[in-house]
């Protein structure tokens, strides 16, 4: 496992984010993690990458782990070329070929200011940042937020590519529940802090319940 | 004529003082969001270490580079006790300047009393274009020129400085690809140090410093690095250069006794300006 997460529970003062979660993604998994607003995904994130501290729990992380966070969060005023240098920021190596290599639509864009970019383009340039460091498993926050059909499918389809060509594991943490359950194997439904069910794609797709509270289908 | 360019040299040769101590400010502010009160503190307690290594026989390069290095030490310190702790909000952390300044207060008359102190600077004078002025005001133009270049390369061509500039955009984004986000804020005040004390270093020759001097010397950098709105570095050198024309212009045709007003009429009229001009951006958004 890369990633594997025990009874973990986050608060914010006294409210409690996060109740007893438990998660796992292995070496090369496409796992998505699906809720509604407010359920605590993000939190979950943040947890695990190490910006928020747990209040119990345990988090065992076997590998480097890359964070694309919900918003994009670039340095708006450093150019797309620096971004991406500061994704290798705990690397000793911070050549930048690779990343463009892999998205290639972004050598174009190399000398641009990143605040200046469109939301499309600011995505990709998030997800160079983040395949800088050379993770073994890459996080995504809600990846889809804002960005039009066609950019997301563009997304889902690098993202089936590193996974396919060089076994990168993916986290997607999505509202879109649609997209993450046929771009991950293997998913968990997280509601008021707690895990409320979780396992293959196929079945949670297939779910009355599932189906009913994010794929908008009648139960 | 001739007076007129003497008095637009001496004042571009202070105005760059000022410029470097709003620097300062600047890069503190960006990086933390700070606006640090004891910035003057660092230009005052540089500028008298270098009177106590001068009178204990130390050579003048020698005893400036010392004190700057003394200033950054401090710059250094002054953020530890600032933004040390976490989860210091950046109002807590202005008012802990405030008081490390009140302390400052208290050390600098210890060591040095409350008489004003100088030290000779470069020799001489330069004719330019017809006026006589003081070499030393050419060398603080020429070092302030030196440094806040390479201040902007640092920021621009390196990592470090890449880092620097990632944390002041999105703290939380430098967080999560791994920059250490409170050891920047550090590297920020030491460098803030580092400015405000070549500032102090530089100016004394031309202006005596007293333990006090850091509520002028704050005031004029604080009225450049507003023109800037506390993060542009270019508009805070433009600010401090007409800060140090307009004051050596009112100085010489008017009275000295007016200079500080200056600064502060200044300020005011910027802060006036800029909130007039938002209200007219909120009314026509």
């Amino acid at each position: 496992m890369i990633v594997e997460v025990r009874d973990l529970v986050v608060h914010y003062g006294a409210a409690t984010a996060l109740d007893g979660v438990s998660l796992s993604v292995g070496e090369g998994e496409m796992v998505a993690l699906i809720g509604a607003n407010g359920a605590g995904k993000t939190t979950l994130v943040n947890t695990v990458c190490g910006v928020k501290q747990a209040s119990g729990g345990r988090i065992d992380v076997h590998g480097n782990l890359a964070l694309v966070p919900e918003g994009r969060h670039l340095f708006a005023s450093l150019s797309v070329d620096d971004n991406l240098r500061l994704g290798a920021w705990r690397q000793r190596k911070r050549t930048t070929g690779h990343v463009y290599d892999l998205l290639p639509g972004l050598t174009k864009l190399r000398n641009r200011p990143a605040g200046r970019l469109s939301g499309g383009e600011q995505q990709m340039v998030a997800l160079g940042r983040a395949l800088m460091a050379r993770p073994d498993l890459l996080v995504i926050d809600e990846m889809s937020l804002g960005l039009a059909p066609k950019i997301v499918a563009d997304l889902a389809a690098h993202l089936r590519d590193r996974n396919a060509t060089d076994g990168l594991a993916v986290l997607l943490i999505e509202q879109n529940a649609q997209l993450a359950l046929d771009l991950c194997a293997r998913a968990y439904v997280l509601e008021a802090g707690r895990v409320v069910a979780e396992g293959p794609s196929g079945d949670l797709a297939g779910s009355p319940e599932v189906a009913a509270a994010y794929l908008g289908l009648e139960a | 004529m001739a007076e007129l360019v003497g008095y637009l040299i001496t004042g571009v040769g202070v105005g760059c003082a000022y410029a470097l101590l709003g620097s300062g400010l600047v890069v503190i502010h960006r990086v933390t969001r700070v606006v640090n009160f004891a910035q003057g503190g660092f230009a005052v307690l540089a500028a008298l270490t270098v009177t106590t290594l001068l009178t204990a026989g130390l050579p003048h390069g020698l005893a400036e580079s010392l004190a700057v290095l003394l200033a950054t030490g401090i710059g250094l310190l002054t953020g530890m006790v600032a933004i040390g702790r976490p989860g210091t909000t950046p109002q807590a952390a202005l008012i802990i300047t405030l008081g490390l300044g009140v302390l400052a207060y208290a050390v600098e008359i210890f060591l040095w009393g409350d008489q004003p102190r100088s030290f000779p600077g470069l020799p001489g004078s330069t004719a330019v274009l017809g006026a006589r002025v003081q070499t030393h005001y050419l060398l603080i133009i020429g070092v302030t020129a030196v440094i806040l270049g390479a201040t902007a390369l640092l920021f621009a061509r390196t990592d470090r400085g890449r880092a620097l500039t990632a944390t002041a955009d999105d703290p939380y984004a430098a967080r999560i690809v791994g920059i250490d986000v409170a050891r920047m804020g550090l590297l920020a005040f030491a460098l803030g140090g580092a400015l405000g004390g070549l500032a102090g270093v530089l100016v004394t020759p031309v202006q005596q410093v007293s333990f006090d001097s850091d509520v002028v010397l704050v005031v004029n950098g604080f009225s450049a690095a507003i023109l800037g709105n506390l993060t542009r570095p270019g508009l805070t050198l433009a600010g401090g250069l007409l800060l140090g024309v307009v004051q050596a212009l009112v100085g010489g045709y008017l009275s000295t006794a007016y200079q500080t007003e200056v600064a502060l009429i200044f300020m005011l009229g910027v802060l006036i300006l800029r909130s007039s001009s938002a209200r007219v951006e909120e009314v026509t958004a």
